[in-house]
């Protein structure tokens, strides 16, 4: 795996091969299984929990319907707070805007606090281009880095290794990038903890730029929010002398009482934790505190395309909790990597094929993620129907229809591939509405029962490879019921 | 009362002694069930596939089919959800992409509030938990999705289960979890369901239980599927057929009448 998701395969080839992998799957099952427990322990103390999800959802519809009124808002809060403010149309546009203003300090070296945003736009890539080297400062973040590879879940980047990969991973690779690990480190999560303390703090003092996501923006007083556990985001907003945040527009919230909603709903959701042990809030500069110069990169890529679409718009509520894919039976069997995204799991499944759109093979065989067992829609703090939407996408990947790409509405045409289901799915559609057609097939696959193979041909092989089919009775429900009371009750 | 039973394409096609259950059961209990002809499939494998302008016509279907009935019942906790879930649903989208969706609305309004899954009738409507059956064998019971998320069965056919006589309940292990079925994704994610079902099928095994139950013959497909490649003693059967059995019907051996799965 190495650090891009351009050219990964269709979901189902990804993940035939990472449900092989078993030291994986155990890896994976091991840890969604121990957070998804502890996680409905700290939401079933709460009795309030159903109307905090309805009031975190309400929040969100409102600020999304109303999204241009709050970022103006927040524009003004944060040049008024001594920010400067950029508009970033698409990934490409975000990374060059970061790129340039990194240039512009003569700094050649950024510390990074875990950002969805960023990897979405793959500004460390951009930024290596540029001469620029990214260290990232998340634990989990700095794991996947070191490691040349891609994070595979939003909460816990390097939810796919074990301690001692993490071991060999510092072992080998920290000396490159700056303080090697201590001599004889072993698997110890508090050995392993301080080796990446003091890999880091060298790279904290010595940085002049940093580089963050948030959490959210209150749009009232232009603050930015970012919580977490470890603290090393709170040094990469404090040290550096210039911070440049780069956040989806969809995470600004109106007021600091709407911000309380989500300090409860976030936690509980993702680590399972009452709070998280760090919450930093920054306005603006501040003298002798703090970062000397302030910008916001306010990031679309998509979003307001996705806010087009009155189904799928509910994917931009996402507070990137994580808790779906903690509870996705389709993301423990098949690896955050398979969905080819920053966003892996049920919300990548939906997300995704939004703001790049369903053109690709790998896009276009998201929505079909999932077995739609509905766990996600459960679980997600702000009620987002995932379920929903899969379908909804499904539908404009083989129907085609109406979209929004770049602000422009356009007329999609079905994806490729499909023709033989579509037909499938009009002649059943024929049969079932036409009840003799139906009894008159059912009655030939009766008759014929004894030719039918006990595996299939064609796309329903892979089916039967691992199942086996029942045999087709001899007599419908539908015939024996004429059969047996037609006469006197039937038509 | 008036009675229908929505038997469902799959029960109807593959499974016709579920459907036969559900009649012996529910004329044991003193109800007169009828079965109207014109009815067909929900529209749940269209829908879920993305092809939901093919299930308006059985909207229309489903609500002519069922039109002179007060209740529907049918063996399927997916096709009950189907219904109560999205054909408001449809006739939603339908409004909402400019063509006139009232017919659709009104026949949603008809059909939702008078949908059943079999244990919820029984349960809910007819207000009894002792259906007099009789199944000496040991039984682990899997809640399906969408029995558990979209209809909230709770414990209604566990309650039932319990009331059995000679009947043995297993607790299954990781029962919440989703079987790997999902309609159309056992074809387009054949080795994530595979996986699935493997696990399922393992927790069944642990469980030593001679039947594993569900409230869908779909999941049954599927679990059942696994088992028999595996060629585990466990079989799948549907609750239906289990709250149909009877004291003579058990001096047959079990699983030998009707459509082995
Ligand atoms: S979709 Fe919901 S559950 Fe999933 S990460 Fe987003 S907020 Fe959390």
């Amino acid at each position: 795996m190495s650090g891009t998701y351009l050219g990964m395969p269709a979901f189902p080839a990804a993940a035939a091969s990472s449900t092989q992998d078993t030291r994986l799957r155990a890896n994976l099952r091991y840890a969604t299984h121990t957070i998804r427990d502890k996680r409905a322990r700290a939401v079933a103390e709460l009795d309030d929990w159903a109307r905090l999800r309805a009031a975190g959802a309400a929040v969100k519809d409102r600020t999304l319907r109303h999204l241009d009124h709050y970022l103006e808002q927040l524009e003004e809060a944060v040049t008024a707070a001594g920010g400067q403010v950029h508009w970033a149309a698409d990934a490409a546009e975000a990374n060059a805007i970061v790129a340039r203003l990194v240039r512009e300090t003569g700094e050649r070296e950024v510390v990074k606090v875990k950002s969805m945003a960023t990897q979405e736009t793959g500004l460390n890539r951009a930024l290596a281009e540029a001469g620029i080297s990214a260290y990232e400062t998340d634990l989990a973040e700095l794991i996947v880095q070191l490691g040349d590879d891609l994070p595979s879940h939003i909460l816990v980047p390097a939810i796919h290794r074990n301690r001692g990969e993490i071991r060999d991973i510092f072992r080998e690779r920290m000396g490159r990038w700056g303080r090697p690990a201590p001599e004889g480190l072993s698997d110890a999560p508090n050995e392993l903890a301080e080796a990446a303390r003091l890999h880091l703090r060298e790279k904290f003092l010595n940085a002049k730029v940093g580089i963050s996501g948030a959490n959210f923006m209150v749009a009232e007083t232009g603050t930015l929010v970012v919580v977490e556990s470890e603290g090393n985001g709170r040094m990469c907003l404090t040290l550096p002398e210039t911070l440049i945040s780069v956040v989806g527009i969809e995470k600004v919230v109106p007021t600091w009482q709407d911000l309380e909603i989500f300090l409860q709903l976030l936690p509980r959701s993702s680590t399972a934790e009452r709070m998280n042990p760090y919450t930093s809030m920054w306005t603006g500069t501040a003298d002798g505190d703090g970062p000397r110069t302030f910008h916001l990169v306010l990031l679309d890529n998509g979003r307001t395309d996705t806010l087009a679409d009155t189904v799928g718009r509910q994917a931009l509520r996402c507070i990137r909790c994580s808790a779906c894919l903690n509870v996705c039976p389709v993301y423990e069997r098949a690896g955050g990597h398979a969905y080819g995204s920053a966003y892996p799991g049920p919300i990548g499944a939906i997300l995704t094929p939004q703001l790049r759109g369903t053109a690709s093979e790998l896009d276009a065989s998201l929505p079909y993620a999932s077995s739609l067992c509905g766990a996600c829609y459960e679980v997600c703090p702000v009620a987002i129907d995932i379920p929903e939407v899969l379908v909804h996408l499904r539908e404009r990947v083989v129907q085609g229809g109406k979209v929004t790409r770049r602000g422009v509405k356009t007329v999609l045409k079905p994806a490729k591939g499909h023709a033989a289901e579509r037909a499938a799915m009009r002649a059943a559609g024929f049969a079932f509405g036409h009840p003799g057609v139906l009894r008159a097939g059912q009655r030939l696959a009766g008759r014929t029962r004894r030719l039918h193979p006990r595996r299939l041909p064609g796309p329903g092989r892979a089916w039967s490879d691992t199942r086996d089919l029942p045999p087709v009775p001899a007599e419908s429900f539908r015939d024996w019921w004429r059969r047996t009371r037609g006469e006197e009750r039937g038509k | 009362m008036r009675v229908a039973l929505f038997v469902t394409c799959i029960n109807d096609t593959l499974h016709p002694d579920t459907g036969r259950a559900v009649i012996t059961l529910l004329e044991r209990l003193g109800v007169e069930v009828g079965f109207p002809e014109e009815q067909s499939c929900c529209g749940q494998p269209q829908f879920n596939t993305g092809y939901r302008h093919l299930t308006e016509p059985l909207v229309r279907r489903f609500d002519r089919a069922f039109r002179d009935y007060d209740y529907v019942v049918t063996p399927s906790g997916s096709c009950a959800a189907m219904v109560r879930d999205n054909y408001p649903r449809i006739a939603e989208r339908a409004t909402a992409e400019g063509r006139d969706g009232r017919e659709l609305a009104e026949a949603a309004a008809r059909a939702v509030p008078k949908t059943y899954e079999l244990t919820e009738f029984l349960v809910d409507v007819l207000k009894v938990t002792d259906v007099g059956a009789y199944y000496p064998h040991t039984v682990t019971y899997h809640p399906t999705c969408h029995g558990l998320r979209m209809l909230r069965l709770g414990d209604r056919p566990r309650r039932l289960l319990e009331q059995v006589k000679g009947l043995e309940l297993r607790e299954l292990p990781g029962a919440e979890e989703c079987c790997g079925f999902g309609g159309t994704f056992a074809v387009k994610n054949p080795a994530v369901s595979a996986a699935m079902g493997a696990d399922k099928v393992r927790a069944v095994r642990e469980t030593g239980a001679e039947a594993v139950c569900t409230v869908d013959n779909s999941c049954l497909l599927h679990i059942g599927g696994m088992l028999r490649r595996e060629g585990a003693a466990a079989r799948p059967v549907h609750i239906a057929e289990i709250l149909a059995a009877t004291e003579p019907d058990a001096r047959k051996p079990a699983g030998t009448e009707g459509s082995p799965r």
